[in-house]
C-alpha cells in the first residue's frame, strides 16, 4: 500500500468521527466492567482510605514488666494503664514479655526494675527500661516517644518543683492550616481521585487499544478510510469522558458520604484533571501501541503510571525525603503536578498561580506522549 | 496424572516462550523493589521551613540558629509578613513556618513562659506532623540547659530487631508479600481471560481435560512466578542491601507457598468472572487494593476501627506479612508461625474451593 494513496492522517472526517466514537461509546456501555472503574473503585478506594490507612496512632500494645512492687512502681504503672496510646498487659517478668513481641502480640516492652523504688527513695534516679519491636520502625518510634513522655509526666507530676521549672521554658503552639484536625482522609481524597484517573486513562486505554492489535481488529480499521487522527480521538475522547465522570463522582461521594471540605472552584478542578488525563491518555496510547498485547501493556502501564502516581507523586510519601535520584525522577511524574493542586482544591481554595503553572506542564508531558504514540503507529503501519 | 502433567508443561512453556511475557515477569518486580526501598520511608528529612522572626533579640536569635543547623532542615526562609507566610505555605514553599512574636525575648528575659507560633502545611498532615515534633523540640531546647538540674528518672530505649529503625528492614521483607500479591492474583484471573478472549479456553474444554485438571494447570504460572521473584527479592534484601535473614527458610517458604495458593484461589475466582482481559485486570486490581491496604503493611492494624480490624482476619496478606516480617528480622518460632499459617490455609482452601464451584457452575 503506497503512502500516496491514504489520506491525510490529520485529516478528520466528522460523519466518520461519529461513527467511530458512537462504536467505542457502545463498548464501553455495553462492558460491565466500566460499572467496576467507575462506581465501586472510587466507592472502595475512598472507604479504605477513609479508614483503613490511618497514620494516627491510636492504643498501641505494649507488655508492662514489673519488677518492683514498691508504691512508686505501682504507681508508675498505673499511668502507664491510663495512658490512652497504650493497651497494657501488665507482667511480672520479661521471658513472657519478650515472647509475646516476637509473636508480633505486642509492640514495646516497659521494664520497671526491681531496685525503682529504692533508688527514688534514695535521690538517685532509677531507670526504666522501654523496648521497642524494631521491625516495625514507625510504630517503634511512636512507642519510644509516648512511653517515655508517660514518663516524664509522672515524674514531672511527683516533683512540682521540677513541673514549675519546665513550664517556665519556650513551648511552641502547632496550628496546622486548612487541615486543624490533622484527618489523614482529608488529604487521602485526592490521591483517589488521581488513582481512578491513572487506572481509566492510562490502564483502561492501554488495554483497549491493545486488544484492538491482540484481536487483529486493528488491521481491519486500518484498512477503512478512517485516518489516525480519527482513530486517536475516538479513543481518547470517550475515556477521557469516562475519567472525568469516575473523578466528578469521586468528589461528590468524598465530599457527601465522607464530609472532606470542598473550598476550591469546580472550575479549577475541571481545569486540573483535564491536564492530568492529557499525560494519562497519551502514556496509554502509547504503551499500547508499542507493546499489542493486553497483559504486557497492562503491566507496564502498572509500572509507568499506577505506580508512579502512589508512589513518587508525594501523596504518601515525602519527595522531600527521597534520595536524589529519586528526587529527580519525580519530576517527570505527571501525578507529581496533579496532587498539590488537587489537595489545595479540597483544603485550601483557589490558588491559581499553581494551578496554571501545573497543568501547563502536565499538558507538556502530554503533548510529548501523543506525539511518541503517533510516530510509534506510523512506524508500525509502514 | 498425565493429563495434568501436560497441561502444566503447556503453561510453563507459554510463559517462558514469549520473550516479552518473560521480561514482564522479572523487570517490573525489580524496578518496583528499588523504587520502593529508597521511596517508601515516612521519616522527614530535607524539608523546606520559614522562619518569621518578630523579634530580634538573644533568645530568637538562638533559636532560629538551631532551626537553620537542624539536620532535617534543607533551606530555611526568611518571612516578614502575613502575605508572604500564606504565600509560603500555600504554594508549598515550605511545609512549616515559625512564627516568632515581638515580646519573645522579653519573655525569655524575663523568666516566663515564652511561646512560639508554628503554621504547618494540614494538606500534608502526616508530615507536618512530624516537622512540627521537629520544631518543638527545638524550641524546647532553648535555654533549657541551664534549667533543669537532675531529672526524677529517666529511661532507656533498646529497640530490638532492628537497633537502628533502619526502614528498608521493614520495607524489604513486607515487599515480597507486596510483589506476590500483585503478581499472583493478577497472572492467574489474566492467562485464563486472555484463553478465554482468544477462544482457546473453549478448546481446552472440549479436550479430554477435565476442568479441574484445567484449573491445576493454571495455577503453574502464577506459583512459579511468585516463587521466583520471591527468591530475587529475598536473594537483593540479604546481600545488596543486607538485611538481616534470621529465620528459617523453609518455613517461609512454606508459609509463601500457601499464600500464594490462597492469591491463585483469587485469581481463579476472578477469572470465573470475567469474560475479557479487561474485566480480568479491573477484577484483579479491585480484589488486590484491599488486600494491600488492609494487611498492616501500609498502617498498622490496631489503628484501623473495629469493624475492619475483624474485616482484616480474612485478608490473606495479614497472616503472611507477620510471618515473613517475622522470619527475616526475628527468627519467629515454628509454634508462633503456626498460629498464623492456619488461618492463612483455611482462607487459601476457601478462596481455591469458592473459584472451583464457580467455574464448575459456569462451564459445566
Amino acid at each position: 500500500m503506497s503512502a500516496a494513496l491514504r489520506p491525510d492522517p490529520a485529516r478528520l472526517d466528522p460523519r466518520r468521527l461519529r461513527a467511530l466514537l458512537a462504536k467505542e461509546l457502545t463498548q464501553i456501555l455495553r462492558d460491565p466492567s466500566t460499572f467496576l472503574i467507575a462506581l465501586v473503585l472510587p466507592l472502595l478506594l475512598l472507604f479504605l482510605f477513609g479508614y483503613a490507612v490511618s497514620l494516627d496512632t491510636s492504643r498501641t500494645r505494649i507488655a508492662l514488666v514489673l519488677e518492683d512492687s514498691g508504691a512508686a512502681a505501682q504507681s508508675l504503672a498505673q499511668a502507664y494503664e491510663n495512658s490512652r496510646y497504650f493497651d497494657v498487659a501488665l507482667l511480672r517478668a520479661s521471658a513472657p514479655a519478650k515472647e509475646l513481641m516476637v509473636e508480633d502480640r505486642s509492640r514495646g516492652i516497659v521494664v520497671i526494675p526491681q531496685d525503682f523504688s529504692r533508688r527514688l527513695a534514695r535521690g538517685t534516679a532509677p531507670v526504666v527500661q522501654v523496648i521497642t519491636d524494631g521491625s516495625q520502625p514507625n510504630t517503634a518510634g511512636f512507642v519510644a516517644a509516648y512511653a517515655k513522655g508517660v514518663l516524664g509526666d509522672w515524674a514531672a507530676a511527683r516533683r512540682p518543683a521540677l513541673a514549675r521549672a519546665l513550664a517556665g521554658t519556650v513551648t511552641a503552639r502547632p496550628r496546622f492550616w486548612y487541615n486543624p484536625g490533622l484527618e489523614s482522609r482529608n488529604f487521602l481524597v485526592p490521591g483517589a481521585i488521581a488513582i481512578v484517573m491513572t487506572m481509566i486513562g492510562t490502564l483502561l486505554t492501554a488495554l483497549v487499544v491493545a486488544r484492538e492489535w491482540e484481536r487483529g481488529t486493528m488491521e481491519a480499521m486500518i484498512a477503512t478510510p478512517m485516518t489516525m487522527a480519527e482513530f486517536v480521538l475516538s479513543k481518547v475522547v470517550p475515556y477521557f469522558l469516562l475519567a472525568l465522570a469516575a473523578m466528578a463522582m469521586c468528589t461528590v461521594l468524598a465530599v457527601t458520604l465522607f464530609g472532606v471540605p470542598f473550598r476550591g472552584s469546580v472550575l479549577a478542578l475541571a481545569l486540573v484533571s483535564s491536564a492530568f488525563l492529557l499525560p494519562a491518555l497519551g502514556l496509554g496510547l502509547f504503551v499500547s501501541t508499542v507493546t499489542r498485547n493486553q497483559f504486557v501493556a497492562s503491566q507496564i502501564a502498572l509500572l509507568a503510571s499506577f505506580l508512579p502516581t502512589f508512589l513518587l507523586s508525594g501523596f504518601l510519601y515525602e519527595i522531600s525525603s527521597m534520595p536524589a535520584w529519586i528526587r529527580a525522577i519525580t519530576f517527570l511524574v505527571p501525578a507529581r503536578y496533579l496532587i498539590p493542586p488537587l489537595q489545595t482544591i479540597f483544603l485550601v481554595g483557589d490558588v491559581w498561580p499553581m494551578f496554571w503553572r501545573d497543568s501547563a506542564i502536565m499538558a507538556g508531558f502530554g503533548v510529548g506522549f501523543f506525539m511518541l504514540s503517533l510516530r510509534a503507529t506510523r512506524r508500525s503501519l509502514d | 496424572m498425565r493429563r495434568i502433567a501436560a497441561m502444566i508443561v503447556k503453561e510453563a512453556l507459554a510463559i517462558v516462550r514469549d520473550p516479552k511475557s518473560r521480561t514482564i515477569l522479572v523487570i517490573p518486580p525489580l524496578v518496583q523493589l528499588f523504587v520502593f526501598s529508597f521511596a517508601t520511608t515516612l521519616d522527614v528529612t530535607h524539608a523546606d521551613v520559614g522562619v518569621w522572626a518578630r523579634s530580634q533579640g538573644a533568645a530568637s536569635t538562638d533559636l532560629v540558629a538551631r532551626v537553620a543547623a537542624s539536620p532535617n532542615f534543607r533551606h530555611v526562609l526568611s518571612i516578614s509578613s502575613p502575605a508572604q507566610l500564606r504565600h509560603a505555605i500555600d504554594r508549598q514553599t515550605v511545609i512549616a513556618a515559625l512564627v516568632i512574636g515581638p515580646g519573645f525575648d522579653r519573655d525569655v528575659a524575663a523568666h516566663r513562659p515564652a511561646e512560639v507560633g508554628v503554621v504547618l502545611d494540614g494538606r500534608r498532615s502526616n508530615a507536618a506532623q512530624i516537622v512540627a515534633g521537629y520544631l518543638t523540640a527545638i524550641a524546647a531546647s532553648v535555654g533549657t540547659a541551664s534549667r533543669i538540674g537532675t531529672p526524677a528518672a529517666g529511661a532507656v530505649v533498646t529497640n530490638w530487631f532492628n537497633p537502628a529503625l533502619s526502614y528498608i528492614w521493614f520495607t524489604l521483607p513486607s515487599l515480597i508479600a507486596i510483589i506476590v500479591s500483585v503478581s499472583g492474583v493478577a497472572i492467574t484471573s489474566q492467562s485464563i481471560a486472555r484463553e478465554r478472549e482468544l477462544g482457546t479456553f473453549d478448546q481446552l474444554l472440549v479436550s479430554p481435560l477435565r476442568i479441574h485438571e484445567i484449573l491445576i494447570g493454571k495455577t503453574v504460572p502464577p506459583m512459579l512466578s511468585g516463587l521466583f521473584n520471591a527468591t530475587l527479592f529475598l536473594a537483593i534484601a540479604t546481600t545488596v542491601f543486607a538485611v538481616p535473614f534470621k529465620g528459617s527458610l523453609l518455613l517461609l517458604y512454606l508459609a509463601l507457598f500457601i499464600y500464594l495458593l490462597a492469591l491463585v484461589g483469587i485469581g481463579l475466582f476472578v477469572s470465573a468472572l470475567s469474560m475479557t482481559q479487561q474485566q480480568a485486570f479491573l477484577g484483579s486490581f479491585v480484589a488486590t487494593v484491599p488486600i494491600l491496604l488492609l494487611s498492616g503493611y501500609s498502617s498498622p492494624i490496631e489503628n484501623m476501627p473495629g469493624f475492619l480490624q475483624t474485616l482484616t482476619c480474612i485478608d490473606p496478606a495479614r497472616y503472611f506479612l507477620v510471618i515473613v516480617q517475622g522470619e527475616f528480622l526475628k527468627a519467629m518460632p515454628v509454634a508462633a508461625v503456626l498460629d498464623q499459617l492456619w488461618p492463612l490455609a483455611l482462607i487459601a482452601l476457601a478462596t481455591l474451593g469458592a473459584a472451583a464451584r464457580l467455574f464448575r457452575a459456569r462451564m459445566g
